[in-house]
């Protein structure tokens, strides 16, 4: 078989990530979050990350928040003070995860071959994130500013995922921006 | 003979030759060419074998009705069996062989089959092969399986590689012939996203064929600048080789793209199966031509007439000098004068209908065509190539007025529009009876969410088969198609077109209409599965009034082309058989996909690595290195056991067992669950979960639990460990994890959402890692920072601290019966722990074990394995564990499903242990028998076995089972037979046959 | 493939995101029930050719449980609502009588 045309994208682990799941009133979050993060509370399926921090909309009751790895304890600690004798939940994930990233152009018509989800632009742009399926594993991924999309995935299936996702970018463009 | 004319032929490219093989013979086309076309052009007419009688065949339709000319393509790697020739793009080097024949598509064994033809009937295989029973096993299905299949299965494994691809638009419009164009202009017109898809190379569909005049312009004028526009508008996807597969619920469709099948060399996937949201669809796919049903009709140079219009425009190729032409319709005259044109003969066209006088006819009068009115052909001469015609009066009974010869048929039976994506999700069809055929009945749409129909059918596909009335039904549809999503802007006027006037068709299902059954007999109406006219006739008379049965017993329409050209007038002769008119016979089901589409394009990516993902520990690597065996556990892989170098995993096995006992054993227990249960309602919801209590569980401590399902059934144990006072940690099964934390969500959100609990699954955050055995303590003390000695750290507490120097929490929890510590770290550090336990262990002789030295120290114990002491439908009361079910709690899930009688009854069978009274190991899902007999006259079962190994420790076979009150009958001894029938003696004993007491847990 | 609209999230669902559980807004019976209400709880289910409650999990997107008012036979979707509702609310029984006149379900019409 001739060697597979690359897509116009580059699929790479993502730089070390703090991650911590929080979950709770998020409104009553919002101060708290915006103080370990630096950013503001995000609208529903939105993320607002920078530079490795941030927060990401994982359900209604639940964020992503994202620090670097040296200051998750930190975090935790002062999430545990700030909301103390307040219901919630908040859990170091940073284990528990894996993250790629994907930047280029076609980053959207890679992830087109392996999720249900509607990437149109005008359904899924920059600040927007989303959780479904990438494949046969459970992913959230979100879009930055500048086009790349940051891809999450449970760190059982992080080889898979990378193959996965090398995969469908080896494959070569569909063609269909 | 057929052959490639001195010219003609819009889509080849004469300069450019294209050699490839057939049957191994090197034969010479052009770029452009199909293979049908190419092989038609080397005079290559017969083509392969029907699947019943081994009848010689040649191609008969042009594109993906084809139900003839398939065949063996490509080799090794590449192979694929059933390529249909129509739909091969010709290129160099393609290699094609024919099928359903041995030892030549010549002379072929099989074909005496159709010298019994009349002993074959349909229904045959029922009737002949039942009696007597006993040469079912060995005579008859061995020879049904030679005689089965079409073509050959692959041998080699795929060397090409395939992808899915989710594309959302607002229309998708299926079909690029002019109603497919016009459609998706004036539906791109108005703003929305458009994906125009084809099957074929081409655009234009038959128009592009016949040429009929545009706005005043030639139909491939118009063609050309109608696709210049919709691929200037940016809202426009046009995309062909590319088939609309399947139309599902809620605006779903797949689509299949062929890639490289016309260009082997491209690099990329060979086809993309696209699966498509679309908020409306548009299927503009046209219409088929019917065959006409004569005697010898299958005889190979019998095409369509349509086809062989085809052949000689787009390819210039000729079936053959002389084409008789027999037709119900004047679209067949268009045949005839094409040929004529090409400086071909047509001795006469035999047109059924008693008068026909349009423009057409007279067309092909003016040109000196003969032209007989009100006959037909009571016969086809020739075996292997059409020699002549035997004509007939069509309102007779077949007596042979005149013969002519000629060396190729063109036949027409009027058209059926192609309605398989409408019917696929639902449409309905209305029975039109003007053209005898079914076309879609836009009052019973399929439904889509919101309840209206998201399909519209234009052109010819809707019944509508002359040029201008195609263009104003698919502008008219795509305007209905986007207005109704509430746009405002209009898609333009549709184009005018002028097109012959038409006489009527009249419908023909017979031909002569009064035929003996020894002309039905020779009228095929599925050529490819070899049903005729006769067989139809004799499903309906013995009984078979249904189309649906008619179908299965008859196979008509069952082959791969599943009866495009075959099944209008299978059920026009059903109907006729049973006196029923034809749309209260009805159709079969039109099912997905429209044409077969590849296997690997239904698998896409998922092969090798991605065939499944497959979950990996954080230690996974080292396993691997180290030569573990796996086992799958749910989508992990874990170590099953370690063999060294010379053992068998057997020996491995034991060996484990017996170190893991006496000095130190090492297990990934990563992939164990954990589920963080937090919250003030936290302890209240754990206690409704698990059968015991755990809300009093003391911070710092461990208790085991057990979790039912509110039908009483036990569904996952493990520990649970109360980290802080809102906060407990729920250990699950490996294979509970998902599916625990599923159900908590269930209760919490569906159930009692008024509680105030937050449950997270943390199950990957750590790498867990059980040191067990004697010398486990010191190992720990060894690797030093935490105060792991039993004063500290008791059977079942935990505690934190820095082990190694690495953050951990240590849990003194044992499903072993030794002294075990599970220590818990951040899964990116559990490679570091681990690679330190083994450098440290080595001198206290630590050893890793895997699960099969798990499972069988745990049965050494007696402790329940969650689907094998379980299945579904064992309650924790048949396991003995009425220790761990709260008679306090008020209520819990599973409470009051085990009040029930059939719970509380005595007779359940009931978990024991099994001492086999020589050693022997009980088979696995070995049965215990009793005396007497059931109602079947089979012996009587008093219990089963759920788990049974080789005990090292003991040194003979151990096993636990369900018992008929097996508690009362400790000390007897029951049967358990073998699958060779002999019997194991076991005795029934207590399950824990290791230490009972559990000192060594507790050390 | 259905989709469905998931009211938590306010995505679009794809039927492989979805997880199905079956009839919605059953009554819990537990202990001190009798065997007639907890049968009923346990196993009787509605299996109407028409209007159906349902329960379905957005399991590989928000998580999160909501209830599908549908049409078994059409597949139309009336709506759908979170599963914290013990009943349907007012604005689903009215899109269902919209679409459905005289429609019942249970002890609800």
């Amino acid at each position: 078989m001739a060697e597979a045309r690359a897509m116009d994208v580059v699929v790479a682990p993502a730089a070390p990530l703090g991650m911590i799941t929080l979950r709770g009133d998020l409104a009553a979050l919002a101060p708290v979050c915006a103080a370990v993060t630096g950013a503001a509370m995000p609208g529903v399926r939105k993320a607002e990350v920078s530079g490795g921090r941030g927060i990401v909309w994982m359900s209604s009751d639940e964020v992503l928040l994202l620090v670097a790895p040296a200051d998750v304890a930190g975090a935790l600690a002062q999430i545990g003070t700030a909301l103390a004798g307040q219901h919630h939940l908040a859990v170091d994930v940073s284990d528990a995860r894996a993250a790629f990233t994907l930047t280029g152009p076609a980053a959207r018509e890679a992830l087109g071959k392996l999720t249900p989800t509607d990437l149109r632009p005008t359904a899924f742009g920059p600040g927007d994130a989303r959780r479904s399926h990438l494949g046969q594993v459970a992913a959230a991924f979100w879009m930055a500013q500048g086009g790349a999309v940051t891809v999450v995935c449970f760190r059982s299936v992080a080889d898979y995922m990378l193959e996965l996702l090398r995969v469908s970018v080896a494959a070569g463009p569909v063609g269909y921006a | 003979m057929s052959t490639r004319l001195a010219t003609g032929g819009r889509l080849i490219d004469r300069a450019r030759a294209v050699d490839f093989t057939f049957n191994g013979k090197t034969l010479r086309g052009f770029a452009g060419d199909t293979l049908a076309s190419a092989l038609l052009a080397n005079d290559q007419m017969m083509i392969g074998r029907s699947f019943k009688y081994h009848r010689p065949r040649g191609v008969v339709a042009s594109g993906a009705e084809e139900p003839n000319g398939l065949v063996n393509l490509g080799l090794g790697p590449a192979f694929e069996p059933n390529a249909r020739v129509t739909t091969t793009a010709l290129f160099g080097g393609l290699t094609a062989e024919s099928q359903n024949h041995w030892p030549s598509l010549e002379f072929d064994i099989g074909a005496i089959n159709s010298a019994f033809a009349r002993f074959l009937p349909a229904g045959f295989y029922y009737k002949m092969f039942i009696h007597p029973r006993s040469f079912w096993k060995h005579i008859y299905e061995p020879f049904i399986r030679q005689s089965a299949g079409l073509g050959r299965a692959p041998k080699n494994r795929d060397a090409d590689s395939y992808e899915h691809f989710h594309a959302h638009v607002d229309v998708l419009v299926v079909g690029g012939g002019i109603a497919g164009l016009q459609a998706a202009l004036s539906a791109a017109r108005t703003g929305a996203e458009v994906l125009l898809i084809e099957q074929t190379a081409h655009w234009g569909g038959r128009a592009a064929v016949d040429d009929p005049v545009i706005d005043g312009t030639p139909a491939a004028y118009w063609i050309k600048t109608t696709l210049q526009t919709l691929e200037s508008m940016p809202n426009v996807r046009l995309r062909n080789h590319m088939m609309g597969a399947g139309l599902y619920d809620h605006g779903y469709a797949l689509a299949h793209e062929r890639l490289t099948d016309h260009a082997p060399a491209t690099p990329g996937p060979r086809h993309r199966l696209w699966r498509i949201r679309a908020g409306r669809i548009i299927t503009a796919t046209g219409a088929i031509e019917r065959p006409l049903s004569f005697a010898g009709n299958d005889v190979p140079g019998v095409l369509l007439a349509s086809a062989l219009r085809d052949y000689i425009v787009n390819y210039g190729v000729s079936a053959g000098d002389r084409t008789v032409v027999v037709t119900n319709n004047d679209d067949a005259y268009r045949t005839a004068i094409a040929l004529v044109q090409a400086g071909l003969i047509v001795p006469a066209i035999l047109d059924a209908r008693p008068q026909a006088d349009g423009p057409l006819v007279r067309q092909a009068r003016d040109l000196g065509i003969r032209v007989e009115q009100g006959r037909g052909i009571a016969k086809v001469q020739g075996r292997r190539r059409v020699t002549g015609v035997a004509i007939c009066a069509q309102a007779g009974e077949g007596a042979v007025l005149e013969e002519i010869s000629c060396d190729a048929v063109a036949m027409s039976g009027g058209w059926s529009p192609v309605v398989h994506l409408w019917s696929h999700c639902g449409g309905k069809l209305i029975w039109d009876e003007e053209q005898a055929m079914f076309r879609p009945d836009a009052t019973r749409p399929p439904l889509g969410a919101d309840g209206q129909g998201f399909v519209q059918v234009v052109g010819a596909a809707n019944g509508h088969l002359r040029t201008g009335a195609v263009l104003a039904d698919a502008a008219d549809a795509a305007d209905a198609a986007v207005l109704a999503d509430a746009a405002d802007a209009a898609g333009g006027e549709a184009p005018v077109a002028q097109d012959a006037e038409e006489t009527p068709m009249a419908p023909v299902w017979l031909m002569p209409q009064g035929a003996s059954l020894k002309l039905r007999q020779k009228m095929w109406l599925d050529f490819q599965n070899d049903v005729k006219v006769s067989d139809v006739q004799l499903a309906a008379r013995e009984g078979y009034e249904s189309v649906e049965h008619a179908k299965r017993y008859t196979t008509l329409g069952m082959a791969t082309d599943q009866g495009k050209l075959s099944n209008i007038n299978g059920l026009a002769v059903l109907s006729s058989a049973l006196n029923t008119p034809i749309p209260q016979v009805g159709t079969t089901t039109f099912r997905p996909p429209y044409t077969p589409i590849s296997m690997g394009a239904i698998g896409g990516a998922a092969r090798d690595a991605l065939f499944q993902p497959l979950r990996r520990t954080p230690l996974q690597d080292w396993h691997e290195a180290h030569g573990a065996t796996f086992e799958p556990v749910g989508q992990w892989r874990r170590p099953y056991a370690y063999p060294r170098a010379g053992e068998s995993t057997h020996d491995a096995v034991i060996r484990e067992v017996k170190n893991t006992r006496q000095a130190i054993g090492l297990l990934d227990a990563s992939t164990l669950g954990k589920l963080i249960v937090k919250g003030p309602d936290a302890g209240r919801f754990l206690d409704m979960l698990y059968t015991n209590v755990m809300s009093s569980l003391p911070v710092g401590r461990c208790r085991y639990g057990l979790m039912c399902s509110d039908n009483g059934f036990l569904i996952d144990d493990g520990v649970v460990a109360r980290l802080s006072d809102d906060t407990w940690l729920c250990h699950t099964t490996t294979g509970g994890a998902d599916r625990i934390h599923a159900h908590m969500e269930d209760w919490l959100q569906c159930e009692w959402w008024e509680w105030q609990v937050y449950v997270a699954n943390v199950t990957e955050q750590f790498a867990q890692i059980a040191v067990v055995g004697p010398k486990a303590r010191a190992l720990l003390e060894k690797l030093g920072g935490v105060d792991v000695s039993k004063a500290a750290l008791p059977f079942m507490h935990w505690a934190e601290g820095t082990l190694a120097g690495i953050p951990a929490r240590i849990f003194r929890i044992s499903f072993s019966g030794e002294l075990s510590y599970e220590v818990a770290v951040a899964a990116g550090q559990g490679r570091a722990l681990w690679d330190r336990l083994v450098a440290e262990g080595a001198a206290l002789g630590a050893m890793p074990y895997g699960t099969e030295a798990l499972h069988v120290m745990r049965a050494e114990k007696g402790y329940i394995m969650i689907g094998d002491e379980t299945d579904g439908t064992v309650i924790p009361q048949d396991l003995g564990l009425d220790w761990a079910i709260s008679k306090k709690k008020a209520d819990y899930l599973g409470k009051r499903a085990q009040e029930r009688s059939h719970m509380a009854d005595p007779e359940r069978w009931t978990l024991v242990g099994l001492e086999t009274v020589d050693g022997a190991v009980i088979p696995d899902g070995a049965y215990a028998v009793g005396d007497g007999v059931n109602a079947n006259g089979q012996r009587v079962t008093i219990g089963r076995v759920t788990s049974t190994y080789y005990s090292p420790t003991l040194g003979r076979g151990i096993a636990m089972g369900l018992v008929l009150r097996g508690p009362q009958r400790m000390g007897e001894v029951i049967d358990i037979p073998r699958l060779d029938g002999s019997i194991i003696k076991a005795r029934i004993v207590d399950p824990v046959v290791y230490d009972k007491a559990g000192e060594r847990l507790d050390g | 493939m259905l989709t469905l609209h998931c009211p938590h999230c306010g995505t679009l669902a794809a039927e492989t995101e979805l997880t199905a559980g079956g009839e919605a807004h059953l009554k819990r019976f537990g202990p001190g029930s009798d065997d007639d209400s907890f049968e009923g709880y346990l196993f009787m289910r509605e299996n109407p050719k028409g209007v159906h409650f349902e329960r379905w999990r957005h399991s590989y997107g928000c998580g999160k449980w909501f209830i599908a008012a549908r049409c078994t036979a059409t597949l139309e979707v009336f709506g759908t609502y979170p599963a914290q509702s013990s009943a349907p609310p007012q604005h689903i029984r009215d899109a269902i009588t919209a679409r459905r006149p005289g429609w019942g379900w249970r002890d609800l019409a």
